[in-house]
């Protein structure tokens, strides 16, 4: 037999390889999706360049020659994507920041993902008072503009890279709440909700076992779209020097650095720029295919 | 063994009162299969969930071994009283597999053996031990029903609630599954309370049952009574002309 064929079993032997067998069947239908697996490759890519970036950046990303490196051009001999106004390559610079950038998207999830899924689901399973109080709370801060509560957090707490994580995150989880109590509407009446009530299980179990499963899909898939918001928004911050501070290379701070000489040595900003439009378009697509594979309204 | 007094179940929401319920009484022995008739909307399915406390009861009493219920029921309820709900493609979870749906009472209630006693389970509905690793997009509509009487029975209760555990499946499944109930019963002397607007399934199955409308009973009746359609009141009269079809093949 078979590794695929052991995957796609009907008579699956035991847990592992039925969940294993289920993860392959998505994994196929995702296959199928040619701009869904550049969005993907782009994503690794972004992974990979990250863990490996001491290896792959050919010069010191925070230290520069001023004499003899300053503004050169993309092609240069020795720097691929040119010098900025310190004599720091370009090419090293984004590839550390693919770091900052990585560190500040999965800080992000990992911090509001869960605070949305749960607020959503408890205030959805509950209802009544319970829901009232937490979705009121919820348009509060749904209230509160993106980039400009950020800005009054980062400015609150001293600008950085982790308050700027922090400050994200904190109007990042909306969404997610709204999407998760949606969610959790459709399906707190069904019977299979009803017939595990009725086996005993108290309301933690009956939520977090199989609201949050079928609530994963539809937030996964809005995270993922989500990410390309996150970067940008993490670029703005540090163009506006409230994110990373000088000399990290993040990205937004790059493009801010490059503003000053935006018509003669265009290469500064714009470099930055691509990586930020390329990684964001990654994201987008990844988004888009797990759409087309994880939607609980496509599959049951 | 299982006794409801005057039961009544309104459902409020905003303005709108809906009395589903108005008033019933029934009383089930031990090892007694006990139907309850009626048209859509009579209330007869209410009345098995306000049993296992899924319907509020807003007056009336529910007592099982002569002693009320309390709300929300305890634990050891589950144990005793378990439910197979009308349509297997909504009662079970779809990103579950077999064995999660039947781990879970175990673990919940904290019994031993779990792999053992879900492989019983398995056995005792007629499905093998390939089916255990299966997820419910697997599975064929009696498959999944198949899988939620093992989940009811998997507690070891003594009285299970039958909500018209197969007007959802083909006729042919249909009997399969009837016949599996049957000699459930049977083997493990448990009691039924079964509901259906099929005269036929519940002849088949009961000895007594009600009919039910607009949230009243109507009337009581033995199964010897319905097959020689004796009924006393007009609307039960109706209802056995309605299905004489039907009637007649399965006598």
């Amino acid at each position: 037999m078979t590794t695929r064929e052991w995957l796609l079993s009907d008579n699956p032997v035991s847990r592992r390889q039925a969940r294993l067998g289920q993860s392959y069947r998505t994994w196929l239908d995702f296959r199928r999706n040619g701009l869904a697996m550049f969005g993907l490759a782009i994503v690794l890519v972004l992974v990979l360049v990250a863990i490996f970036a001491p290896w792959l950046a050919p010069h010191d990303p925070l230290i520069g020659d001023l004499r003899t490196t300053r503004l050169l051009p993309p092609l240069s001999e020795g720097h691929l994507l040119g010098t900025d106004d310190q004599g720091r390559d370009i090419l090293s610079r984004l590839i550390w920041g693919s770091r900052i950038t990585l560190a500040v998207v999965a800080l992000v999830v990992v911090i509001a993902t869960p605070v949305g899924l749960l607020v959503g689901t408890t205030a959805g399973y509950f209802g009544g008072w319970v829901d009232t109080v937490l979705m009121r709370f919820t348009d509060v801060v749904l209230a509160f503009p993106k980039l400009i509560l950020a800005l009054a957090f980062v400015a609150a707490l001293g600008p950085g890279i982790e308050n700027a994580i922090i400050a994200i995150s904190i109007t990042a989880w909306p969404p997610y709440a709204r999407l998760a109590r949606a969610e959790t509407l459709t399906i707190r009446n069904s019977d299979f909700i009803a017939a595990t009530k009725l086996q005993g299980a108290r309301p933690a179990r009956i939520i977090w076992k199989h609201v949050v499963p079928l609530c994963m899909s539809s937030v996964i898939i809005r995270v993922t779209l989500d990410m390309a918001g996150i970067i940008l928004t993490a670029a703005g911050l540090g163009f506006l020097g409230l994110g990373a501070q000088p000399p990290q290379p993040e990205w937004g701070a790059m493009i801010a650095g490059g503003r000053n000489f935006l018509v003669d040595q265009w290469w500064v900003a714009t470099m930055p720029g691509l990586a930020i439009f390329i990684v964001s378009l990654g994201f987008n697509l990844l988004g888009d295919g797990l759409r087309d594979v994880l939607d609980p309204r496509r599959r049951t | 063994m299982l006794d409801v007094r005057d039961l009544e179940v309104t459902f409020t929401s905003g303005a709108d009162e809906v009395r589903a319920v108005r008033g019933v009484s029934l009383t089930v022995q031990k090892g007694e299969s006990y139907g309850i008739v009626g048209e859509s909307g009579s209330g007869k399915s209410t009345v098995l969930r306000a049993i296992c406390g899924l319907a509020p009861t807003s007056a009336g009493h529910i007592l099982l071994d002569g002693k009320e219920l309390a709300t929300p029921r305890r634990p050891d309820f589950y144990r005793r009283v378990q439910m197979v709900f009308q349509d297997p493609y909504a009662s079970l979870h779809p990103r579950h597999t077999v064995d999660a749906v039947l781990s879970e009472p175990l673990a919940i209630h904290r019994f031993d053996r779990r792999d053992e006693r879900i492989a019983e389970a398995l056995s005792a509905v007629g499905l093998g031990q390939g089916f255990r690793f299966r997820y419910p997009h697997q599975l064929s509509g009696g498959q999944r029903q198949r899988v939620a009487v093992a989940r009811a029975l998997i507690l070891e209760p003594q009285i299970l609630l039958l909500d018209e555990p197969t007007s959802a499946l083909d006729a042919s499944i249909q009997a399969e599954v009837l016949n599996l109930l049957d000699r459930l019963r049977a083997e493990r002397g448990l009691t039924y309370v079964m509901v259906s607007h099929d005269l036929a399934v519940i002849s088949h199955m009961c000895e007594r049952l009600m009919v039910m409308e607009h949230g009243l009973a109507v009337e009581e009746l033995t199964r010897d009574d319905l097959r020689q359609r004796r009924a006393g009141t007009p609307y039960t009269q109706r209802l056995l002309k309605a299905s004489a079809g039907y009637t007649r093949e399965a006598t």
